[in-house]
């Protein structure tokens, strides 16, 4: 038994132990009090408030210790860590005898409380991303000392083997990364150009043509597609589509490679369907029914309606689903590192190998690695430029589909 | 509601109320007879097992303005969209009996419900322009329907249904700006001439007024009033006052029946059922 009770266990059973306490209190010294008090029905607050602001009292402090212990933990013995948290309890429990009268006005206390801790998580989200940006800015920064920036983002050869040993020859390194923007803009564009059409021909059919039932089975259905494992994409592309389209072209007496754009961009077409078909759909049933029945009862077919109403209406909202797909498909890792290959090809054909920024920055990382050579700092610059890009396809498509939702409120 | 709309009518002086309306026709003499548009026998509709409509029987004629009126919920709608087959683009919604248009079923299967809606146009109670330029409303239907083979031809077409909107001289120098930013008033005028430039027999509206201010909704009834000249008007309205003004023939349905069917006249004067009496003199609905 004796190691269960370190003084980190014993403060977080005191830490629970204090707070439900504070709550039962609070709650209890209310009711008490308002009793005592002539016409009961003046207490400000219903007793629960007395016990939620109690809790939350004792809470906040507990925080306070912790934070505390954080800090200083190295200068202080290991047996303080449990008696502030005590202290700590204590004094809530002072300060709640103190403040609760029949007249506190608990109920707005907690709801500041309620109102401040949904802020702090929310300023937890932004912060890391403020965090993550930061961190990939500073280490760009020192490839960029060791790597022209211009000859990054201009330069047509990409090898980054630098020399691991003084005495390794040939092996300058060289950071041109338009091979792999090429390549990450090719196999997004196959993906968008397989999952574009249908994932939009199946959101006009779920949105206008089929039935409720089907449509509820159909859609999440379709929705399953985005939970499947990219890892399960992955191999697939690469032991399935990848021989498939190399058989195929050897038929023509073509000779493809099993690792292609081809086969790496219909693989992740098909996982993006449903970020296009479920969005899309969702944009178009939320074009007013009334537009529909206006159209129809000019005597427009169905599908009159659908390419000639319909659609522009909600064309702001596909072109918005569709960005969201392409930034989806810019940042996607496990499918093209299986499937795409690892050269550095700078080429126009979709049937040959390419490489895109995910790919090679796991392969800048993965195996040993200095933390400070050019290598290894590329794959943070390579970040950075993803990171940009799908930022600035998300705004753009976030501000279209906003714009696109002002129209009709 | 209703009521607090038409008594504004009135108080302002925009229009006559309800009891000068109703004096005014006393004195006015009864319209003519004429042919009959629309025959319906024992129309039936259901949404699902829920049977909305019991068996209507009335003749729809040639001309005029014919109002329906009832309570909420009491079929009228329904009963609208039964003309021009927009119940059949309701799932779970069935139409029986028959409706007879110009003597033809307009139920048959020789029917395409697509060309009868060329024929028979309709409002509806929201406007609804299509997030399209004035110029493009219009001319949706004529260009769907391939009713002008030349760009003049279509500008012709879109000049005189504004034009006998009542529309065109309010719009005539913005005809590229969209539809949807124009006024309520306008916006409902504009769909009306958008109906109207596939050349209907038939326009059918639903309570085509009830989300406009009165001076929008006097300007409307005066356009219904024009109209009646060359279409076949059937309207819903919540109004009372409405019905009475614009309309040659009134139905009063409640719960799915057709309570009765008469002059418009008749009908606010000297009700023959209770249930009327009681609806339009505000004792229910």
């Amino acid at each position: 038994m004796q190691h269960f009770l370190t003084p980190e266990i014993m403060t977080c059973a005191f830490l629970i132990v204090g707070v439900v306490t504070a709550f039962l209190y609070g709650r209890g010294l209310a009711t008490s009090r308002a009793q005592l008090t002539a016409d009961s029905a003046g207490a400000h607050s219903l007793p629960s408030y007395h016990g939620y602001f109690s809790a939350w009292t004792v809470a906040l402090l507990a925080i306070g210790v912790i934070a505390l212990w954080v800090t200083f933990s190295g200068a202080l013995p290991k047996f303080m860590f449990p008696t502030m948290m005590l202290g700590a309890i204590a004094l809530g429990f002072i300060i709640i005898n103190r403040l609760l009268t029949p007249t506190f006005r608990a109920r707005n206390h907690v709801e500041r409380f309620v109102g401040d801790a949904l802020m702090i998580c929310s300023g937890v989200a932004v912060l890391t991303t403020f965090g993550i940006v930061l961190s990939l800015v500073f280490e760009s920064l020192r490839f960029f000392d060791q790597v022209p920036i211009l000859d990054f983002l201009t330069g047509l050869n990409w090898s980054p083997q630098t020399a691991l040993r003084e005495d390794q020859i040939g092996q300058s390194g060289s950071f041109g990364a338009v091979p792999i923007f090429a390549g990450t803009f090719m196999i997004t564009a196959v993906a968008i150009f397989i999952a574009g059409p249908i994932g939009l021909l199946i959101a006009v059919y779920l949105s206008e043509y089929a039935n409720k039932r089907t449509r509820a089975t159909v859609k999440p259905l379709v929705e399953i597609l985005a939970g499947i494992p990219t890892i399960v994409y992955g191999f697939f592309a690469l032991l399935t589509v990848g021989p498939a389209i190399r058989n195929f072209a050897e038929g023509f007496g073509l000779s493809v490679p099993t690792q292609s754009a081809i086969a790496a961009g219909s693989v992740m077409g098909v996982m993006i369907i449903p970020f296009i078909s479920s969005l899309s759909d969702d944009v178009i049933n939320a074009v007013p029914q009334t537009l529909r029945d206006g159209s129809l009862a000019l005597g427009a077919t169905k599908s009159e309606t659908m390419t000639k109403v319909i659609f522009p209406a909600a064309l702001p909202g596909i072109i918005g689903a569709f960005l969201l797909a392409v930034s989806r498909a810019i940042g996607e890792t496990m499918i093209v590192v299986m499937a795409a290959g690892r050269a550095a090809n700078l080429t126009g054909n979709p049937f040959e190998a390419v490489t895109t920024v995910t790919v090679q920055i796991v392969s800048l990382l993965t195996g040993d690695q200095e933390f400070d050579s050019a290598k290894t700092l590329a794959a943070f610059a390579l970040g950075l430029v993803l990171f940009v890009f799908t930022l600035v396809l998300n705004v753009i498509a976030l501000l279209i589909v906003r714009k696109y939702r002002e129209r009709y409120e | 509601m209703e009521a607090a709309q038409t008594n504004y009518i009135g108080s302002i002086g925009l229009k006559p109320s309800m009891g000068e309306v109703i004096e005014m026709m006393a004195s006015a003499p009864a319209t003519e007879t004429t042919k009959t548009k629309f025959e319906c026998r024992d129309v039936e509709v259901f949404y699902s097992d829920k049977r909305a409509l019991h068996g209507i029987n009335m003749d729809v004629p040639d001309s005029g303005v014919t109002a329906l009126i009832g309570p909420s919920g009491c079929g009228k709608s329904t009963f609208l969209r039964v003309f021009n087959r927009m119940n059949d683009t309701i799932p779970n919604a069935r139409v029986a009996g028959q409706i007879l248009m110009d003597g033809q079923d307009i139920y048959s299967k020789d029917i395409d419900p697509v060309l009868l809606r060329a024929r028979v146009g309709m409002v509806f109670q929201k406007p609804n322009p299509f997030p399209k330029s004035i110029y493009d409303n219009v001319a949706y239907g004529p260009r769907i329907h391939g009713l002008a083979l030349r760009k003049n031809d279509l500008d012709n077409i879109v000049e005189k249904s504004l034009v006998r909107a009542g529309l065109w001289n309010e719009v005539k120098d913005r005809l590229k700006e969209p539809g949807t930013g124009l006024s309520g008033g306008q916006q409902q005028r504009l769909v009306i001439a958008r109906a109207i430039a596939v050349s209907p027999e038939v326009i059918l509206m639903d309570e085509p007024a009830s989300a406009l201010d009165p001076i929008a909704t006097a300007k409307l009834e005066e356009l219904i009033d024009e109209l009646k000249e060359k279409y076949c008007i059937l309207i819903v309205t919540h109004s009372m006052a409405q019905a009475a003004r614009v309309s040659q023939k009134t139905a009063f349905f409640h719960l799915g029946d057709l309570v009765e069917y008469d002059d418009t006249q008749t009908i606010f004067t000297n009700p023959k059922d209770q249930r009327t009496q009681d609806y339009i003199t505000g004792r229910t609905g």
